[in-house]
């Protein structure tokens, strides 16, 4: 009894580890910063890599999240129906159109990508097309053209940048503070001092980056709700695909979910449920509660006479 | 959109703009002269239906509409779940034609729909060759040709025709890329 009704809840440990784990990989690359700093670099030089690298993210978005998932390009001719409803969405919303693609893998699953609206790609997997009728898939695909209208990859990308120089400052602030301020005469000391004290410093001031930058994220998801829900005039539609797929993505097997980790900020959800209260600090996207409240809102909002 | 809005995450539903669509009987004009093709008396409106009891009661405002007018219009529903307001009449009289389709449009952008409008789509025939529809999109205020030839075929070589056939009539959407086809519309 107690095994069958905890088989589709989310598992909280497995939630707080990957938390944590996402976590270390951000600790991480500040820790690698540190070390640049301290064996000698120049700091505005490993602001300027920081950059470069977050540029060419972003430049790249599309062709490395297609990369990534195995989304294939298809023509109007290979996908009538798909492109038939991201045309109709595009001259509704006047967007260009973005290029579509779809991605061979029944994990339910869409997102967008690309630098800028003329430049993005919008992909679907085929077990999401397999599992939504067509206003369901046309409400996730409106999600998705919201993402590419509101620039998300930009603002994402610019965001994180940002959080990575705050930590990347902090650290500057600190070694002037240690190197002019005291003396250099025991400096070994010192130096593995000031080290791991300027390590814990932009540790905090990471953690405090990555909690708004997570934030952030699942503001702009429910932005794109919104919009999406907006533009397609079906906030229910919406709200079915979520509810379908949201509980179809916890009965994926690991290794699939694994393989889909890395593009989680740009899905439609996240390749893992979520649904406790520290996932809901950590997590990219709002709680299913938040989304089907929103779009609720909006239904009852359509409903008013005109 | 601004850069605010896309900072903030907001975009705002795009007004339809409705000027245009009442260059279309002198372009018509050339077209025939040009292409040999005719109005076939048919045009239509494609809405996205939104759900909800405002839409609900502006559809039947509708409905009251379209059945004053002797049976002259109905609707469809097609594959993508949008509706088509279709009004078939006097394939001679394309300035009523317009006016009435105008007529729709306005009373679905008055009641505030007007960013569920897709587009106005009126056809043409040269009694040979497949129907050409030209197709109006609201949101740019622009025309495009639409030439299916078959399920998901469209013969782009004609559709380029009937553009330079229209010249400077019709503001012809530049972006070919906007020319999106609209399988299965009514008429065509």
């Amino acid at each position: 009894m107690a095994t069958s009704r905890n088989r589709f809840r989310s598992d909280p440990q497995l939630v707080a580890r990957m938390g944590v784990t996402m976590f270390l990989i951000g600790a991480l690359y500040v820790g690698v910063v540190a070390a640049l700093i301290v064996s000698g670099l120049n700091i505005a030089f490993v602001l300027v890599i920081a950059a470069v690298l977050l540029f060419v993210q972003y430049y790249f978005s599309d062709k490395m999240a297609l990369y990534g998932m195995g989304g294939r390009i298809v023509t109007p001719e290979e996908a009538p129906e798909l492109h038939g409803i991201v045309d109709r969405l595009c001259a509704l919303s006047d967007m260009p159109k973005p290029r579509v693609a779809i991605a061979d893998t029944d994990i339910p699953n869409a997102f967008a990508t690309g630098r800028n609206p003329k430049h993005a790609v919008v992909c679907a997997t085929t077990g999401i097309m397999r599992r939504l009728d067509s206003q369901e898939l046309e409400g996730v695909l409106s999600h998705e053209l919201s993402h590419v209208a509101h620039r998300d990859v930009a603002v994402m990308t610019f965001a994180s940048f940002l959080g990575m120089a705050a930590g990347l400052f902090t650290r500057m602030a600190l070694y002037s503070g240690f190197f002019f301020g005291g003396g250099d005469d025991e400096d070994n000391n010192n130096g593995a001092a000031a080290f791991f004290l300027v390590l814990l410093v932009s540790m905090v001031v990471y953690a405090i980056s990555f909690l708004l930058t997570r934030t952030l994220s699942r503001y702009r998801e429910l932005s794109a709700d919104r919009s999406g829900a907006l533009l397609t005039g079906r906030p229910s539609a919406l709200a079915s695909a979520l509810q379908k797929v949201t509980g179809d993505m916890a009965r994926i097997p690991t290794r699939d979910l694994r393989a889909a980790e890395p593009f989680n900020a740009f899905f439609f959800t996240p390749a893992l449920a979520n649904g406790v209260s520290i996932s809901s600090l950590f997590s990219t996207h709002p709680s299913l509660e938040k989304r089907l409240a929103q779009l609720a809102k909006i239904s009852a909002e359509l409903g008013q006479p005109v | 959109m601004g850069l605010l809005d896309t900072i903030l995450g907001r975009s705002k539903p795009v007004k339809p703009d409705l000027d245009d669509l009442f260059a279309l009987p002198s372009a018509a004009v050339t077209l025939q002269a040009a292409g040999n093709l005719r109005p076939t008396g048919v045009g239509s409106v494609c809405v996205k239906p939104a759900e909800g009891g405002g839409f609900a009661g502006l559809r039947e405002q509708i409905n009251q509409l379209l059945a004053m007018d002797g049976g002259k219009y109905d609707e469809t529903t097609d594959g993508f779940g949008f509706t088509w307001i279709v009004r078939r009449g006097d394939p001679n009289d394309l300035s009523g034609l317009v006016a009435d389709l105008h007529g729709v449009n306005a009373t679905l952008s008055d009641a505030g729909f007007g960013p569920s409008l897709l587009c106005t789509l009126v056809t043409f025939t040269d009694g040979q060759l497949p129907t050409v529809g030209l197709v109006y999109l609201y949101k740019r205020g622009t025309w495009y040709p639409f030439a299916p030839t078959g399920p998901d075929k469209r013969d782009n070589a004609r559709e380029l025709q009937v553009r330079a056939y229209l010249g400077d009539e019709l503001k012809v959407e530049p972006d070919l890329s906007r020319w999106f086809p609209v399988w299965g519309a009514p008429g065509l």
